[in-house]
């Protein structure tokens, strides 16, 4: 961020954001998650000390859009890359971004584990209830009845089982400092996602254990509707499925102001 | 230092401490268990990162993860544990960053067993991993050899980029001999130019596997490609017996090698000249070095523990020049001398009738008769 404060200047391209074009389709909400996960870098002048860990999915070319160190890891095993690193650099600032196909399904030993060892790592959990870089097919996340490409009559839930609510279930582990799920389907969810990713950042920087930002997120392409019904369609049927909350926040953060 | 009485697992483990590892990621599994057990003490006493996997899939990618900030970092297994870690593996090798593994094999497929085999060779030599790569391979036949190449191992993976495998088996992890450790290195304080460390007063770093465009993976495949040539060229490493004067030589790596090394012996004080040719690198593989062997050699005998994995890089040195004969237990069976000096007994006496291919056939039917009790085959 530049130290000048321009009084014409209300919004610009935070520095931890590299300055590219993005493969995200239009509507996709990563964009948005990206530049608050920028934001956050920014505020708290993490940049010069953060490793970022990408994983496979549409999140994949994360590591093209911020301006810090990054490595890429193997489908579902950002946390296990991430505790690699954060072990051996305990001072530098580490997080995965991953949706919910890497997290949930492949992954989701290795968050699990890394949560319950209470890594000092964060975690950013893109859930768009569907696979989307494949091309829209199931995810463990996905809705109950909801089409797809590998569940074309929509989701039964006799075969295939239920959507897996990972925020609840990361926060029954001891090892962590902090759990929540915000969404970005409209102005004051983005607000309130900003300010939860930077506790989860602020819990890494104190040593209060794992944190993770499950981010309710859209999927206009695989979904098959437009962006803008895809805003709606999270606060009509993702949040109901997924509750927004805090599941687990660890004492010293409760009366930090951010 | 001198010489104590180690155990093969533990005297690995504490070569790699003392050659500076910074972090270790492991998992259990017999018979490597002791090698974790070593560092899970050995390592937080110094500071150093330990940490025990919910899996090996996990512990690879840790050991991944921590060798892109360019620290010394390694893992350990045994067979079935190390299939599990081929993802990890083929991610590190198009990542390029050095690791260093070490698999204490065992007895296969499947869950097998937990006794001494060499049924990994195929998967490690010849890369179990997708893709195109190729990882050094240095096998040891004994406790002074696993710890010499352990510590070896980090100087060739930084060299390189590469990933380093120490492939020993069950009976070198579990048995002890006198052995002398390396005396302790400081730890390394150099930071590779590529190492990802934190964006500070410099361009971001990015390490990566992924290259979209394939004529930019081609790229990538051709560099890993050239580095190989220039590891085949100076990093052939092997050993030779009595072969000054020999007319049959014996073939074989790790504790098979070591195991005909004394059946070579007990033929050599019957007279019969014979020698042994052990390779150690066994990738990249002394193919040269085994192809002179076929210009003076009556017959060759490959020995190992399992169904002939070396035995096929052999024929390809040796081109048919040579009659070929092959001696292998599988399972988790480690041969007796016993049984290598009558398969030498049989190459200084029963000419090879072909060497057509027909190399397995005539081993199995032999080991048939073994198995089936004839003592004259082996013991006469």
């Amino acid at each position: 961020m530049s130290t000048i404060i321009d009084p014409n200047i209300v919004y610009e391209r935070p520095e931890a954001l590299a300055d590219t074009v993005t493969h995200y389709c239009p509507g996709c909400t990563h964009g948005t998650a990206h530049r608050l996960v920028a934001e956050v870098l920014d505020e708290m002048g993490l940049l010069e000390n953060t490793i970022g860990v990408a994983s496979v999915g549409c999140s994949v070319f994360s590591y093209n859009y911020f301006n810090c160190d990054f490595v890429e890891a193997p489908h579902g095993r950002a946390p296990a890359m991430a505790t690699g690193i954060k072990r051996v650099m305990p001072e530098h600032t580490v997080f995965t971004y991953q949706g919910d196909g890497d997290l949930v399904s492949i992954g989701m030993a290795e968050v699990m584990h890394t949560a319950a060892r209470g890594e000092n790592v964060t975690v950013i959990f893109v859930n768009n209830a569907i696979y989307g870089m494949t091309g829209g097919q199931m995810a463990p996340t996905t809705l109950p009845g909801m089409r797809t490409t590998s569940s074309p009559l929509g989701r039964d839930v006799e075969t295939t089982g239920f959507p897996i609510r990972m925020a609840e279930i990361i926060a029954t582990l001891d090892g962590v400092g902090y759990a929540v799920r915000r969404s970005l389907h409209d102005a004051a969810n983005v607000r309130k996602s900003k300010k939860a990713l930077r506790l989860a950042f602020e819990a890494q920087q104190r040593g209060l254990g794992f944190s993770m930002v499950e981010l309710l997120s859209s999927c206009p392409t695989n979904w098959g509707i437009t962006p803008t019904e895809s805003l709606t369609f999270i606060k009509d049927h993702m949040i109901p499925a997924y509750p927004l909350g805090d599941f687990k926040v660890a004492e010293p953060l409760k009366g930090l102001k951010v | 230092m001198a010489k104590e009485l180690l155990k093969g697992n533990n005297a690995i483990a504490e070569a790699a401490v003392r050659a500076g590892v910074e972090a270790y990621f492991g998992y259990p599994i017999t018979p490597q268990t002791e090698l974790l057990e070593h560092m899970a003490v050995r390592m937080p006493e110094l500071g150093r990162a330990f940490v025990q996997a919910e899996s090996e899939v996990a512990a690879i990618n840790m050991v991944y993860g921590a060798a892109c900030t360019g620290k010394r970092v390694m893992t350990t297994s045994s067979s079935p544990g190390i299939s599990l870690m081929m993802e990890g593996l083929s991610y590190i090798a198009g990542t390029e960053v050095p690791v260093v593994l070490v698999d204490v094999m065992r007895g296969g497929p499947g869950l097998g067993n937990i006794a001494p085999s060499q049924g990994d060779y195929h998967q490690i030599v010849h890369g179990g991993g997708h893709g195109d790569y190729r990882p050094i391979v240095l096998a040891p036949a004994s406790v002074q050899e696993a710890i010499d190449m352990t510590a070896e191992a980090f100087d060739l993976a930084e060299k390189y980029r590469a990933l380093v495998v120490v492939l020993g088996d069950g009976s070198i992890g579990q048995m002890m001999e006198p052995a002398e450790l390396p005396p302790m290195q400081p730890l390394k304080t150099d930071v590779p130019e590529w190492a990802v460390t934190g964006a500070k007063g410099r361009e971001r770093r990015l390490l990566t596997s992924i290259y979209l465009e394939p004529e930019k993976e081609e790229k990538v495949n051709i560099r890993l490609l050239e580095r190989w040539m220039q590891i085949k060229k100076e990093e052939v490493r092997y050993k030779e017996y009595y072969l000054d004067d020999a007319e049959y030589v014996v073939i074989g790596f790790g504790t098979a090698g070591r195991v005909a090394l004394s059946a070579v012996r007990a033929a050599r004080a019957e007279g019969i000249k014979v020698g042994l040719f052990r390779p150690i690198s066994l990738n990249p593989f002394p193919t040269k070095q085994i192809k002179r062997l076929a210009d003076f050699a009556q017959s060759l005998l490959v020995v190992e523990m399992n169904s002939g994995q070396m035995l096929d890089d052999v024929a390809l040195a040796v081109q048919g020049r040579v009659p070929l004969e092959f001696y292998g237990r599988m399972g988790g069976v480690v041969p007796f001398p016993d049984e290598i000096l009558a398969e030498i007994r049989r190459l200084a006496t029963v000419p090879p009738a072909e060497t057509n291919g027909l190399v397995r056939e005539r081993w199995l039917e032999r080991l048939a008769i073994y198995n089936a009790g004839d003592i004259n085959v082996n013991h006469n």
